[in-house]
């Protein structure tokens, strides 16, 4: 049993990571709305982020940034993993550009089809090519 | 599609809680992420590159090409809003953007302009958005105290990436954060008035066009695409000071390109293509 606690306690990190992605990807399956379909997406981006951040932790060890010890050989565990904040850096400002992308496709969506709504703009399009059909 | 929905989130999340037991605990040393490249990059970074951030050297210079297409990827995403919405999209709109209001300031009255109609050359008249509420006082006077510190220090963040917890990305975020704040505090007009859309492209391309001109520079001198040993010549300093330079003209790209782009999709999205009325 202890054993078990052990193990749940010491990866947290995944636990959280999953249970976030898995609510990103729940929204996008399956909500209707186009913006909260945006807002999973970026649930979901979140998620990983954390998860790569996480990944790159070292126990008692402090950012990447070296000290000034010239000549010594530098000690790696006492820094954390660069490389996952440098994906993660440059991916956080990427998910913001999408993000816009996104919002510029639903806004254009909700100029054409005046909702947001996946299953009206579904149904317009239906009767749309049922009246293209009889003609 | 909610049941549907729910058993694959449901399947997904039990494979991946199956995977994680795998994995290693967290702040493991040993952990697999850790051993390969990332000594490297933390044992050579000083050696290399004169720049003590770890972070700084390997976006800007061991993984110079993957930042440089990020980078390009914020553009295009910039160019992306721009077209859908701004280019393209305004023929719906165009009805209900001809009508617009102003307000008379001495009287505080508020006339509405038909399309095609036109006021009395006089700056009494102000013009509003449609949803206006007299500005807050408080809100704008601090706002407008505000947007230089802020741009102060996305400057800061920008050159002192090397030595501290910065750089481009972060830097640019701020300072276009500053324009958005001044948007958002009096309206979008006199935002645009100070920072113009054909400014704004122009930058965000100037941007990318630096990172990838220093990268086609240390070609032209005869070393790798964004191999910023070849730069000491020019910049007068040795080889290992060269990278430091270079990697701080790269990130300055990358501040200027993540800037401009964030203003754009702000402006875009927030006034709906019209550049006219925002939040």
């Amino acid at each position: 049993m202890e054993d078990i606690v052990q193990t749940v306690v010491a990866k947290y990190n995944y636990w959280i990571y999953i249970t976030l992605m898995m609510l990103g990807l729940y929204a996008m399956i399956a909500k209707n709305n186009l913006i909260k379909k945006i807002v999973g997406m970026n649930i979901f981006q979140t998620a990983i982020i954390l998860f790569y951040v996480s990944i790159g932790v070292k126990k008692n060890a402090t950012i990447p940034i070296m000290q000034e010890v010239h000549g010594h050989a530098v000690n790696v565990a006492a820094y954390h993993n660069p490389l996952p904040h440098v994906l993660m850096l440059t991916a956080i400002v990427v998910g913001v550009a999408t993000l816009g992308v996104a919002l510029a496709f639903a806004i254009r969506i909700y100029n054409q089809y005046k909702t947001l709504e996946e299953d009206e703009i579904l149904a317009q399009i239906r009767t749309r090519e049922e009246q293209m059909g009889k003609i | 599609m909610k049941i549907i929905g729910l058993f694959i989130v449901v399947l997904t999340g039990g494979f991946l809680i199956y995977a994680a037991a795998d994995f290693p605990a967290w702040g493991d040393p040993n952990s697999p992420a850790s051993l390969h490249v990332s000594p490297y990059y933390l044992e050579t970074t000083v050696e290399l590159t004169h720049v003590p951030n770890a972070v700084t050297s390997v976006v800007a210079d061991y993984r110079g090409y993957d930042t440089m297409f990020e980078t390009t990827v914020i553009f295009t995403a910039g160019v992306v809003c721009f077209f859908v919405l701004r280019a393209l999209g305004r023929k719906g709109l165009r009805e209900e953007s001809q009508e617009r209001l102003y307000r008379h300031v001495l009287t505080g009255v508020t006339v509405r302009v038909k399309a095609g109609g036109k006021i009395p050359e006089s700056s009494d008249f102000q013009r509003i958005d449609v949803s206006w509420t007299p500005p807050d006082l408080i809100i704008k006077t601090i706002c407008r105290l505000l947007v230089p510190f802020i741009q102060l220090f996305g400057l800061y963040v920008i050159c002192f990436g090397h030595y501290s917890p910065g750089g481009g990305f972060q830097g640019g975020v701020i300072l276009g954060a500053s324009i958005i704040v001044y948007a958002i505090s009096t309206d979008l007009r006199s935002a645009v008035q100070r920072f113009r859309e054909k400014t704004d492209a122009l930058l965000a391309a100037t941007g990318v066009f630096i990172y990838a001109g220093t990268g086609a520079l240390c070609l032209l001198l005869g070393f790798n695409f964004l191999d910023y040993h070849a730069l000491a010549p020019i910049l007068f300093v040795d080889r290992v000071m060269a990278r430091s330079h270079g990697i701080f003209i790269v990130e300055v790209g990358v501040g200027i390109a993540v800037m401009s782009t964030m203003i754009w999709i702000y402006n875009v999205l927030a006034s709906r293509g019209h550049y006219d009325e925002g939040l």
